[in-house]
Order: structure tokens, then C-alpha cells, then sequence
């Protein structure tokens, strides 16, 4: 086969294929209704950035003006929101397990007058771990309003013995601490996971299509006639059947990007070029994943399965929730084959860090070394195409 | 009055049926590898692998490197006393922060620890220092280990400090001015803020529900593409009620994963030591309801899969939206409420909000009571549909069946007409 006759059998089959992807709705379905939903689903779901107004109860045996003050600052941030107040911590324990509310900030009897005489009286909150993002946001700020609380006695203190303001503090907090989180300093969520899980989602559809694709010509008896029409070559064959597919998921990927960074603005430290460039090597990647999947299990539906358990376990293993350093040896060893992992730390190096291109090209060369899987099962899959049976 | 039409006939052929359809389905689940993987493999190999993968709970040890220009008795204190946390290692100590950032870039730390040169002179002094944190955002659980241990560290030596620097008459009066109001912090539930406690319990709920769409979905999908007129049903003297049906099917799918639930909430948390507080029989009083409600939900899909694949292509990208709808990592409160509507169609979303909190905040049925009702409703709405999708298909698969039997019937008129 020449070239040009090569170049041309892919463009028929290209066009064969953009009729069967305009005729079947479950391709509208999975190529564009399902990655926008769920983009759609994450970005409204974390518009603010981070919860706020979490509720919580107040245990206040004191009852003083002083512990109603307290209160009243609890109440005043952003993430805490006093939903109940009473003097019985049980009352408040039931609330927790109840799901009404997920901390609860004990002020203890005559907290007042002991604070004023020196008696050192404890401050206690407690936080429901089932809720872990709840629990850690509530922590830190009922945390932070109990050093105040302290802060604010000794302050009164010592004002009160004729020291200033910042001898009195120099004196409570000695060393205090200056954070810089770097690339998401409001620790917003939506920059944190939809960088990730919007990708992600495009990976998994990628996975499934590729291989529903190749699979149905399997099933409907279609798979000889697709074959013949590339010239028996399964190179030729497979370029036309994915081309176009590459090229709707890459400009779905890129409008996602212009999301991200454009609208939404989220950190994009490295300019568009290595982002847009991961997205389309991410796009492909995940594709001769696909294909070979569907060439080692050639009955659509295990095909299928495959796709789905990889494609659903990549949100986990790739490590953006819970940081892959910290799971298993062998778990570290096995993320490189999700191509998730690599458009992940390129993410991270480069859009969100901003670091020299240097950093991250093994992670490119990595995502172009995914193309080597379908040379690698291709005769495979063409003796499937030829001879495989499909068995209902 | 006929045979067929005594009540105590009806019942017995009823019962007689079900049984007959039960094991028509588990000859159909049996005999599919597909559904097999589902339904079997899946449930049993997917809980222990998530369970391994956030197995280690929290992180501890983050890298980090401290970037120290004081370099004064005080700031190796500091360091010293970082690196001797369980959340944080110090894996280098570097003069400037042009050494640190690229540390950092090589990823051979997460953080940087930056203390200035007038560290040691300020404290000296009794004015207040300042140290600074910076941290890759590439994992927010680094940031909070990083962040809480420097925290941690800076209290507890700014209270030496002090103590050193007033030395008071007595113990406790030192003390009461380096601490006046102390304060502690309890978890109460999942107490060291573990991962896996807190993730797994969630996603072994929503594997139940998530396998059994799939894999009942593809039951219906088969029977589609089997049977002669594309319908649900075959066409078979036991296929013959709704109810019979819809009992038979479910009887199947109960025993099966009757038998799953045993190894999902009993031995696999037990293997990886994840919590389980609640009493037993609460847990399984919940599941009841949650399994007739996942099934009947499934029922009810599978009457509009057409294909034994759609499923699979519908359904596995909802897994993780359905994770966040149900308020258990990010909180319901934040979630808005057409997303909060629309949880309620799924037995997952109750499912999960009730079962982490009886399995990991050792709840009571009482405290789950609006879940525990929704799963009843769910379960009762689901049961209707399923029945009606069935009623339905029934009706359909018998009209076709007389259409054809008439067409045949004027076809072999019409060649009788003719004559050879």
C-alpha cells in the first residue's frame, strides 16, 4: 500500500466512522453528555471553593457574657456556623450522630471567673472524623479560636500589669507561623480536585468508548468489512477508526482547559502550550490503553469491564486525594501505568507550580510511550477482528 | 368454578413460579461471564483493593526541607523538633531558598520551612519571630502534616521560651502565664482522622448499588438482545405475572449478595481494621432495606437498557459523583440542592450517609431514622416501577406474540387460497 492510498483508505474510513458516531446516541452520550455532565456536577458542587457554614453545637455550662462572646467569634467564621447550644453534651453527642452537626465546642463550668483568677480552666472541642473534610475545616478553626481565647485573657492580663500589646504577645506566642501555600493559597477545593477529576473523568469515556468502538465491530459482524476497507492493514484500519475520535475527546479536553484557566481562572502558572499539549497526549494515551484492552479481551462486554474497574480505580491511585508516597510500595510502582498519573504530576509541575519544562518532559515522553501498546497487541486484535466469534 | 381461578391454585402456581424464575435468573447470572465479573468478582476483589490503597490512613513523614539563616542554638531546636514528629521528616537543611525551591522542583520535599536570620535575635529580645511555610499544593494531606507539626512545634517551644524568660515563683504560676485557658482536642469518631476509615466504608455502600445496576442491567441488556421479540420476557407459561417476576428475580440477587455482604462488612474491615462500631444487628437492619432498594432501582433501570453493554457505559461515571452527592467527604450542607434533589433518586446517597454513621460514629437506628424511612421509600417507588416495567414488557411481548401468531395465521390462509 502507498502512502497516498494508505492516507486516503483512512479518510474513508474516517468518514464511515463520523456516520457512526452522528447515527449512534450512545456515543452523544458518552463522548459529550457524560464528561460535561460530570464537569458540570464538580464545578457547581465546589463553587465556593470551600464549605462554609458547617454546623456545629456549643456545650456552654458557663453561660457567662464571656463564653457568649466566645460564641458569638465561633460564629463569626466563614466555616462555622453555631447551630445549637445547650448544656448537655450528650444532647450535643446525638446531634453528631444524628448527622445534624459535625463538631462541638465545650466551654466548661465558671469558665469565666476561672479564666480571670488564674485557674486555668480547658477549653474542649471535639470533631466527627467520619467527616473528614468537615472535621478538618471545623478543627482549625475551633482551634484557632481557643489560642484567641487564651490569647485575649493574657492579653487583658497583661495590659492590666502596663506591658504592650506586642510584649504581651511576644510573650503568649513566641514563634508565630507565616504560611504560604504555594499556587493554591486559598486552599480552594475546585482548584485542588477538578485539575484532576475533570481529566480523569475524560480518561475513563476515553477508555470506554475506545473500546465499545472496537468491541461493537466485533459483536455486529461488522469487524471484516471495517478491515477490508482499510486495505487489511490494521495500522490504516485503527487510524481512521480512531482519528476521529482523538480529535472530538482533544477539543472536549481543551474546552475543559479554557474552563478551568480561562473562566474560572485556576492557577495556570505555565501558560496554555504544556497544558493543552498534556491534554492531547493524555487524549491518546488513554486511547491505546483502549485498544489494547479490547485486543487482550476481545468479547465487548469483558472488554468493557477491564475499561471501567481501570478507569474507576485511576481516581484513587493517581493520587491527588490521598498522595501516592503514602500507599504502598507496589502501589507507587503500578500508577505509572494509568496515564492519569503522568498528566497529574505535568499538572502539577507545570500549570500549578509553574516549573521549567525540564521538570516534566519524562512525564510527556511516558504519555507518548502509551502509543507503543497498540503496535504491541495489534495482531493480536486484527486475528480478533478476522476470526474472533462473538458468543452472546 | 375453573381450576386456574381458586385463589389457593393461583398462590401455590405463584409460589411454584417464582422458583422457577429464581432459578432461571441464577442459571442466567451462572452462565455469564460478564455478569459474573459484576456481580461476584468485582465486590469480592474491589473493597480490598480500595481498603489497600488508603490502607496506610494518614500520611506520615512528609518531606520537607528547612532553609535555616538563623542557624542559632534556637532555630536546630526548632528543626530538631520538626523532624522528631511523626507527620515530618527534614530532609535537608539548606542556606538559601534558591536550594530549597529546588528541592522542591525535584520533588525531593513537599514543603519549605523558611527561618529568617533574625530568628534567634527576636526571641532573645522577647519580641515575637516569624517563621514562614511554604508548601507544594500537589497534596493537601502534605500541607496539613507539614502545617500542623510546625504549628505543633512553634507553641510548645514559644512556651518554653517564655517559661525561660520569666522564671516564676512557682510551676504552676509559670504555668498560668505561658498557657492561661489551655485547650484539647478530641476526635470523637475516626479519632486519628484516618483515610481509609473514613473513605471505605462509603465505597463499600456504594459497590453494592453500583454492581448491582451493572450487573442487572446487563441481565435485562441479554435478555433484550435473547429473546425473540426484544422484550424483557420470554415467552414462557412461568413468565406469566408481575409479581412473580419481580419476586423470583430479587429472590436471586438476595442470596447472592447476601453472601457478598458477609465478606464487604464483616471480614474485609476486619482485615484492614477499619471502624466498625456499630452493632450488628442496626448494621444489618439498615442493609435490608438498602439492598430491596438497590435492587428494585436496578430492576427499574434495566426495563430501558437495550443492549447488554449500556449499562456499563452509562452508569460507571456516575460511581464518583454519587460518592461526593452523598455528603459523606464533601458535606451535604455545601451541596447545592438540585445536586441534593437528584441524590435522593439513588438508594447510595441515604445508604452511605446512614451507614458511616452507624459503622463509624456508632450510631443507632434512631439517629439514621430519616435515612432508614428514605431507604423504605426508595425501596417501596422502586418496587412499584420495577413491577410496572415488567406489567408492561408482559403486555408487549404478548401483543407481539398474537400479531405474529395472526400474520402467520393470514400467511397460511393466503398460501391455502392459492392454489399449488
Amino acid at each position: 500500500m502507498t502512502i497516498q492510498e494508505g492516507l486516503y483508505r483512512i479518510w474513508l474510513i474516517a468518514k464511515r466512522e463520523f456516520y457512526r458516531l452522528s447515527h449512534t446516541p450512545i456515543y452523544f452520550f458518552s463522548m459529550l453528555i457524560a464528561p460535561v455532565i460530570s464537569a458540570v456536577f464538580f464545578l457547581s458542587l465546589m463553587k465556593g471553593g470551600l464549605p462554609h457554614d458547617l454546623p456545629i453545637a456549643v456545650v456552654d455550662l458557663d453561660n457567662s457574657s464571656t463564653s457568649r462572646n466566645l460564641i458569638r467569634q465561633l460564629d463569626a467564621f466563614q466555616t462555622v456556623k453555631v447551630n445549637i447550644r445547650t448544656a448537655s453534651f450528650e444532647e450535643a453527642r446525638i446531634a453528631m450522630q444524628k448527622g445534624e452537626i459535625y463538631g462541638i465546642y465545650f466551654i466548661p463550668e465558671n469558665f469565666s471567673k476561672d479564666a480571670v483568677s488564674g485557674r486555668q480552666p480547658t477549653l474542649s472541642f471535639y470533631t466527627n472524623g467520619t467527616y473528614l473534610i468537615a472535621a478538618s475545616l471545623l478543627y482549625r478553626d475551633m482551634k484557632t479560636l481557643s489560642v484567641l481565647a487564651g490569647a485575649s485573657v493574657g492579653l487583658q492580663t497583661g495590659l492590666a500589669k502596663g506591658y504592650t500589646e506586642d510584649q504581651v504577645m511576644a510573650q503568649l506566642q513566641p514563634i508565630t507561623i507565616d504560611g504560604h501555600p504555594v499556587g493554591n493559597p486559598w486552599l480552594n477545593y475546585s482548584v485542588y480536585l477538578n485539575n484532576v477529576i475533570i481529566p480523569a473523568f475524560l480518561q475513563l469515556m476515553i477508555f470506554l468508548v475506545t473500546v465499545f468502538t472496537i468491541g461493537s465491530e466485533i459483536k455486529y459482524a461488522t469487524s471484516r468489512e471495517w478491515l477490508r476497507l482499510g486495505g487489511n492493514s490494521i495500522t490504516v484500519s485503527l487510524l481512521g477508526k480512531i482519528i476521529p475520535q482523538t480529535l472530538i475527546f482533544t477539543l472536549l479536553g481543551w474546552m475543559f482547559a479554557s474552563l478551568l484557566y480561562g473562566y474560572y481562572a485556576f492557577p495556570l502558572n505555565s501558560g496554555w502550550f504544556p497544558m493543552l499539549l498534556a491534554i492531547f497526549l493524555l487524549v491518546v494515551a488513554a486511547q491505546s490503553v483502549g485498544i489494547l484492552m479490547i485486543g487482550v479481551l476481545p468479547t465487548l462486554r469483558m472488554g468493557l469491564s477491564f475499561a471501567s474497574l481501570f478507569g474507576m480505580v485511576s481516581f484513587s491511585i493517581v493520587g491527588f486525594s490521598y498522595p501516592l508516597l503514602a500507599m504502598h510500595p507496589t502501589l507507587q510502582g503500578v500508577a505509572n501505568l494509568f496515564p492519569l498519573r503522568h498528566y497529574f504530576l505535568i499538572y502539577i509541575d507545570q500549570a500549578l507550580n509553574g516549573r521549567e519544562l525540564y521538570y516534566s518532559w519524562t512525564q510527556y515522553v511516558s504519555l507518548a510511550a502509551f502509543l507503543i501498546l497498540p503496535v504491541l497487541i495489534g495482531q493480536n486484535l486484527k486475528k480478533a477482528l478476522l476470526y474472533f466469534k462473538y458468543v452472546p | 368454578m375453573a381450576r386456574e381461578y381458586r385463589l389457593r391454585y393461583i398462590i401455590k402456581e405463584g409460589f411454584f413460579d417464582i422458583f422457577y424464575i429464581w432459578k432461571d435468573e441464577l442459571k442466567n447470572i451462572f452462565k455469564d461471564k460478564g455478569v459474573i465479573i459484576l456481580i461476584l468478582i468485582v465486590p469480592l476483589f474491589y473493597p480490598v483493593l480500595y481498603a489497600f490503597i488508603y490502607n496506610n490512613e494518614i500520611v506520615y513523614n512528609a518531606k520537607m526541607v528547612v532553609v535555616d539563616q538563623s542557624d542559632s542554638f534556637l532555630s536546630r531546636e526548632f528543626i530538631r523538633k520538626v523532624d522528631g514528629t511523626a507527620d515530618v521528616r527534614v530532609v535537608a537543611v539548606c542556606g538559601s531558598m534558591e536550594e530549597g525551591k529546588r528541592l522542591l522542583d525535584d520533588k525531593k520535599a513537599y514543603g519549605i520551612l523558611y527561618i529568617p536570620s533574625e530568628f534567634s535575635k527576636d526571641l532573645n529580645r522577647g519580641q515575637q519571630a516569624t517563621v514562614s511555610l511554604y508548601t507544594d499544593m500537589s497534596a493537601l494531606l502534605f500541607y496539613k502534616s507539614i502545617l500542623l507539626a510546625t504549628t505543633e512545634v512553634s507553641l510548645d517551644l514559644g512556651k518554653e521560651i517564655t517559661k525561660r524568660r520569666n522564671p516564676a515563683s512557682t510551676e504552676q504560676l509559670q504555668e498560668i502565664t505561658v498557657n492561661p485557658i489551655p485547650y484539647q482536642s478530641i476526635g470523637l469518631f475516626n479519632s486519628q482522622n484516618g483515610f481509609a476509615s473514613f473513605l471505605v466504608p462509603a465505597i463499600l455502600i456504594l459497590i453494592i448499588q453500583q454492581t448491582l445496576v451493572l450487573g442487572i442491567g446487563m441481565l435485562g441488556g441479554t435478555a433484550r438482545e435473547r429473546n425473540r421479540f426484544h422484550t424483557l420476557v420470554p415467552i414462557s407459561r412461568h413468565f406469566n405475572g408481575t409479581l412473580r417476576i419481580v419476586f423470583g428475580k430479587s429472590l436471586a440477587y438476595i442470596m447472592i449478595y447476601s453472601i457478598i455482604s458477609i465478606w464487604v462488612f464483616a471480614i474485609v474491615p476486619r482485615l484492614f481494621s477499619l471502624p466498625q462500631v456499630g452493632e450488628p444487628l442496626d448494621v444489618l437492619l439498615f442493609i435490608l432495606p438498602y439492598f430491596f432498594a438497590c435492587i428494585f432501582f436496578s430492576i427499574t433501570v434495566s426495563g430501558f437498557m437495550t443492549s447488554r453493554e449500556s449499562p456499563m457505559i452509562v452508569f460507571v461515571f456516575t460511581s464518583a459523583m454519587l460518592l461526593f452527592i452523598s455528603g459523606v467527604s464533601w458535606p451535604k450542607e455545601a451541596i447545592p440542592p438540585f445536586w441534593r434533589a437528584l441524590g435522593y433518586l439513588f438508594p447510595s446517597t441515604p445508604g452511605i450517609q446512614g451507614f458511616v454513621r452507624i459503622n463509624t460514629a456508632g450510631a443507632t437506628l434512631n439517629e439514621v431514622v430519616h435515612e432508614y424511612q428514605t431507604l423504605w421509600i426508595q425501596a417501596g417507588f422502586y418496587f412499584i416501577t420495577s413491577a410496572l416495567i415488567y406489567r408492561y414488557q408482559i403486555i408487549r411481548s404478548r401483543k407481539l406474540l398474537h400479531a405474529k401468531y395472526q400474520l402467520m395465521k393470514s400467511q397460511v390462509a393466503r398460501k391455502k387460497a392459492i392454489p399449488c
